[in-house]
This record gives structure tokens, C-alpha cells and sequence, in this order.
């Protein structure tokens, strides 16, 4: 897989809900060769401040070499990333990490909160390519209310999945966890891929792991390169220390030893 | 590859090393130099200072290892890695062939190890020189840091001198009281050269949940933060020893690396820049050249040390 380096003109910044931002970037190097579950190392900072560059995961890829993420702002990077007029240029390092493995037959089931729900999109849209039924396949998101989660749900709608929602507040679909909703649609279907908070992932994989459903996770940590190099982005695994940026971010939930 | 600037000579020599250009890539910020080659032309760097090497793999630290602060990164990695067989078995593989100067960075728990991975490396085809981390405690003699004792760093360079003939850079810590007088005993226990500065010692604070942001609670400091004092110290040991200084420290663009050579290093090596901006080191190799260009200069070497001193 090789790695490209690329500076991409904002094309367009949406505002989805407060805070919520959707870019779309025309970086056609990495568009052309990502897979869902990867990710790009941002060049969010001018200078030195901030420093580093942050991980984003790829929220879908579009013909013509577009790429878009959609992020939350949390702190100096996102805050960075979210003031960005379209028309300038970003840096990017991608694609990079191990994304999902393809599930080509069988029902499968996407289980998205807040911005995990980012890279469940383009997963989506990938497995489509693969003669499937998306109606019989389950794609739980969940969010903080119905104002986040509205226009992403829609999204995933539009593809023909079986849409199913949760928001803490009420305001849209089941009132609690998105994971209350997995114990349903888990008799029917043979793999559960799972992004976002890691409480909600270690919550997935155990009901996955206790109804004996394979599972794959992605996991977020800070990271320095994002290529291999620092071994900054490490998170316990059943076998020692693992690397999110190069053995992840997706991981078989069974690997992870879960905290 | 041919440049825009094949007139200008950017070679330099380090003891017995001979570099194509002064920039090299610092250590545990490369890799093993394949992490890169997708984004970097290997063969146009000076040289790639590898992951530092120990006798048996290491597992490294507890995460969380790496946070952010005002213009640089604390990391507590741990030393993580393959261990010297795996070293020389997988990674010379691909090293050998990068088209550049490999220097292999070594680290252990007591003298011996040090000396039994210097033997080791040695004979070994494609490596080009070591170079000392001395920044690891002593496990031996209590935890301290060999590079902050100078009988200590005296004895590990001392018997990895004896074990090699390889061309040999120790690695400073600047984290002691005076970094010239540990320049000075390593260079009279037959030291090559010098390289500095590794990390200065910090922490960080999460006041919300008032925990260390490392698992380590404190760990390396490094980027462009810390790039005066290592500006300061490598025209300091620069006037005091007679073998070459390779600067390290904060190292981004051609400007910088600039005021190490003419601060008295020889070369210098990119570190923490590599990773936010992988193009970085070749970045500055051009940025050398223009400058020299614009100098009237014909080669690097006639600006090494030409710092200008009010009467002196």
C-alpha cells in the first residue's frame, strides 16, 4: 500500500450541527487508493503550534479524486481544522493503517457513535459494491440528539441500509446507548464492524464476543507520524503492546485487551 | 539523482564516515528508514540513524506514551524495539538497499551490552557507523544514566571502542551539568564524534483529572521548543572538543539546521520534524544548497564554525 503525501484544496466545509464539520478535500493520490477504515494524518498548524499533525479517519472518497472527513471540534487541531476557508490547501499523509475487512456475503451490521460514524460511511458504501442487500443489513448510529445525528442517519438511508437510531437526549430513535440495540440484530448477522467512543467498543465487542459474532473495531489514540516510526500510538493487545497507526486502527475486537 | 545545484559541495566527513550532505535522520523519529520510503528519497539524505538497538527486544512503555506541548512532544516510548538479531535478520535487509549511510543506534542496561552489540554490529554489511545512546540508565550501578556520570559514559564508550572498528558517535544527554566536560571524556575514551542534544527531561499535567499526561509521568522533550538550548550547547562543546559535533535539536527547515553549522557542527540530524513532516530533512538539504548558492559558498564544509564574534 503505498503512501502519498499530498497537498488537497478544501473544497467545501458544511456545518452539519454545532461543531460538527464535514470538508471535502480534492486529494485524488489518496482517494484513488483508500480503503474504508483508514485513515490521514492532518497538517492541521501553519508552523509549529500545533505541532503535530491529527488523525483522521476517511469519511467516504468520491469519483474525481474527492476525500471528505467529518469531525467534531474537541480541541486545538479540530478548532484549526474547522476555521479552514475552502479554497486553500491541506497537507495530507494517507491512506494510511490497516482499514476494515470485507464482508462480501451474509448480513453484517455497522454500529456508529458520534463521529465513529465517520468512517462507517465509506465502509458502506464500499460493501455495496459487493452484490448485498443493505436492507437486511442493520446500521445502528448513535449520537448526543437528533441534531447530530439527523443528517448522517440520512446518509445511510439513502444507501438502502436498515437504519437504526439512539441519541442520550431522546430526541431521535431510542432513548439510550446505540449499543441497547445490538442485542436484536445479532441473531441474524455474521459480522458487526464497530466505531466510536471506547466504552460503546468495549460494550459491542463483549455482546458480539458473548453471541459468538465476529467484530472488528477502530481504535483512536493520539498519534505523532502515523507511519510506524514513533511508536507513540500504542494500546494494550492480548499479545503485548500493538500500534494503532500500523496494526490498526481496525482490529478484531478479540485482539484488544479491553481496560 | 542530479540536482539543481551539483555545483555546490555539501559533503562532509564525520571522523572516518564520509556524508553525501550534513542532514541525517535522528533516531526513534525514522524508524528503521522503511516507514518513509513511500514519502522520502532515502538516497538523498546524508544518512538514516536507526531506532536504537538493544541486545534482546524491548516491549517499551505503558500508553500513553506521546502528548503535545507548545512547539514540541514529550515521549516516554520505552526504548521499544526488535532487538539486534531481528535488527540485522529484517531490517539490514531493506537498509542496505536504501542507497544511504546507515548509522545504528545502540542502548543497553550495562557496559557489557553495550560492548556485546557493538561486536555484534560489526562486520555486518550496509552498517556504516554507531552511534551511543548513553541516555539509558545504568542498571548496574543504580538506575543513573550512563550519560550523566562522565566515568560511566567513559567506560561504555570506552569499551565499545574496544569491541568495533566501526566509526563511533555518542549520543549526549543534555540533561547534566556541564554537557562540554561529558563531550570531552568520551572524546578521550576514543569517540569519533559527538551528537547532541537527545531530549531534556519533562512532564505534563492533565489539571482536569490531575494525573501525568505520560504513563511515565515524565519523559523526552523534543521539537522546535528546545531548539536554543541546543543551538547553545552544540557551539559550546564545538569549542571545547577537536572531533566533530553532529547538532540535534528542534531541527525543521535549512535556516536551522544553518545555525548549527555555523555554531561548529558538522552535521546534523533531523529528528522530531520527520514526523509531522516527512519531507522535512530533504526540505533542508536544498535549502542548504540555495543558501550557499546565495553565500557565494562552494561547499558546506567552509561554513562550518564560522560563527562571527564581536572581537573575536
Amino acid at each position: 500500500m503505498t503512501k502519498f503525501q499530498e497537498k488537497a484544496q478544501i473544497l467545501d466545509r458544511q456545518e452539519l450541527a454545532a461543531g460538527v464539520f464535514r470538508l471535502t478535500l480534492h486529494a485524488p493520490l489518496i482517494a484513488g487508493s483508500a480503503h474504508p477504515g483508514q485513515f490521514v494524518m492532518v497538517r492541521v498548524g501553519e508552523l509549529f503550534d500545533p505541532l503535530l499533525r491529527r488523525p483522521f479517519s476517511i469519511h467516504q472518497v468520491a469519483a474525481g479524486g474527492d476525500l471528505q472527513l467529518l469531525f467534531k471540534v474537541v480541541g486545538r487541531g479540530t478548532g484549526c481544522l474547522a476555521r479552514m476557508e475552502p479554497g486553500r490547501e491541506v497537507d495530507l499523509l494517507g491512506p494510511l493503517g490497516r482499514g476494515f475487512r470485507l464482508q462480501r456475503e451474509d448480513p453484517v451490521c455497522l454500529v456508529g457513535g458520534g463521529m465513529g460514524i465517520a468512517p462507517l460511511y465509506f465502509l458502506g458504501k464500499r460493501l455495496l459494491q459487493h452484490a448485498r442487500l443493505p436492507e437486511f443489513d442493520p446500521v445502528l448510529l448513535g449520537a448526543a440528539s437528533q441534531q447530530e445525528l439527523a443528517l448522517l442517519a440520512d446518509d445511510f438511508f439513502g444507501l438502502g441500509y436498515d437504519v437504526r437510531t439512539a441519541t442520550d437526549d431522546g430526541s431521535l430513535g431510542h432513548h439510550g446507548f446505540v449499543t441497547d440495540l445490538l442485542d436484536a440484530v445479532l441473531p441474524r448477522v455474521s459480522k458487526v464492524y464497530v466505531c466510536g467512543p471506547y466504552p460503546m467498543m468495549r460494550i459491542a465487542a463483549a455482546k458480539c464476543l458473548a453471541a459468538g459474532v465476529a467484530c472488528e473495531v477502530s481504535l483512536e489514540t493520539h498519534m505523532a507520524c502515523g507511519l510506524g516510526a514513533c511508536l507513540g500510538c500504542t494500546v494494550q493487545a492480548q499479545e503485548g503492546y500493538a500500534h494503532v497507526c500500523i496494526q490498526g486502527p481496525v482490529f478484531e475486537a478479540t485482539e484488544v485487551a479491553w481496560q | 539523482m542530479t540536482g539543481q545545484y551539483d555545483d555546490i559541495d555539501l559533503r562532509v566527513r564525520i571522523g572516518p564516515l564520509r556524508l553525501r550532505n550534513p542532514v541525517l535522520t535522528a533516531s526513534g523519529t525514522f524508524g528503521y528508514g522503511r516507514e518513509f520510503a513511500d514519502l522520502v528519497n532515502l538516497h538523498r539524505l546524508g544518512g538514516v540513524v536507526t531506532k536504537g538497538i538493544s541486545l534482546v527486544p524491548r516491549p517499551g512503555n505503558p500508553p500513553p506514551r506521546i502528548v503535545e506541548t507548545a512547539c514540541g512532544m514529550l515521549n516516554a516510548i520505552g526504548l521499544e524495539n526488535v532487538g539486534v538479531e531481528e535488527f540485522i535478520r529484517r531490517k539490514m535487509v531493506f537498509l542496505r538497499s536504501a542507497g544511504t549511510r546507515v548509522i545504528v543506534n545502540i542502548l543497553g542496561d550495562s557496559v557489557d551490552d553495550y560492548a556485546r552489540l557493538a561486536a555484534r554490529l560489526t562486520g555486518i554489511e550496509g552498517i556504516d557507523a554507531l552511534e551511543i545512546n548513553i541516555s539509558c540508565p545504568n542498571v548496574k550501578k543504580g538506575g543513573v544514566a550512563f550519560g550523566t556520570v562522565p566515568e560511566m559514559a567513559a567506560a561504555v564508550t570506552g569499551a565499545v571502542r574496544a569491541a568495533t572498528d566501526l566509526p563511533l558517535i555518542v549520543k549526549l544527554s543534555p540533561n547534566v551539568t556541564d554537557i562540554t566536560r561529558m563531550a570531552a571524556v568520551v572524546e578521550e575514551a576514543g569517540a569519533d564524534a559527538v551528537s547532541l542534544i537527545n531530549t531534556l527531561i519533562g512532564m505534563a499535567i492533565d489539571c482536569r483529572t490531575r494525573r501525568p499526561r505520560l504513563a511515565n509521568v515524565i519523559g523526552g522533550l523534543s521539537g522546535p521548543a528546545i531548539k536554543p538550548v541546543a543551538l547553545r550547547m552544540v557551539w559550546q562543546v564545538a569549542r571545547t572538543v577537536s572531533i566533530p559535533v553532529i547538532g540535534i535539536g528542534g531541527i525543521s527547515r535549512a535556516e536551522d539546521a544553518l545555525e548549527f553549522l555555523i555554531a561548529g557542527a558538522t552535521a546534523v540530524q533531523v529528528g522530531t520534524a520527520n514526523l509531522y513532516q516527512p519531507s522535512a530533512a530533504e526540505e533542508i538539504i536544498t535549502g542548504i544548497s540555495s543558501y550557499l548558492r546565495e553565500q557565494g559558498e562552494a561547499a558546506v564544509r567552509d561554513i562550518i564554525g564560522t560563527l562571527q564574534l564581536e572581537g573575536g
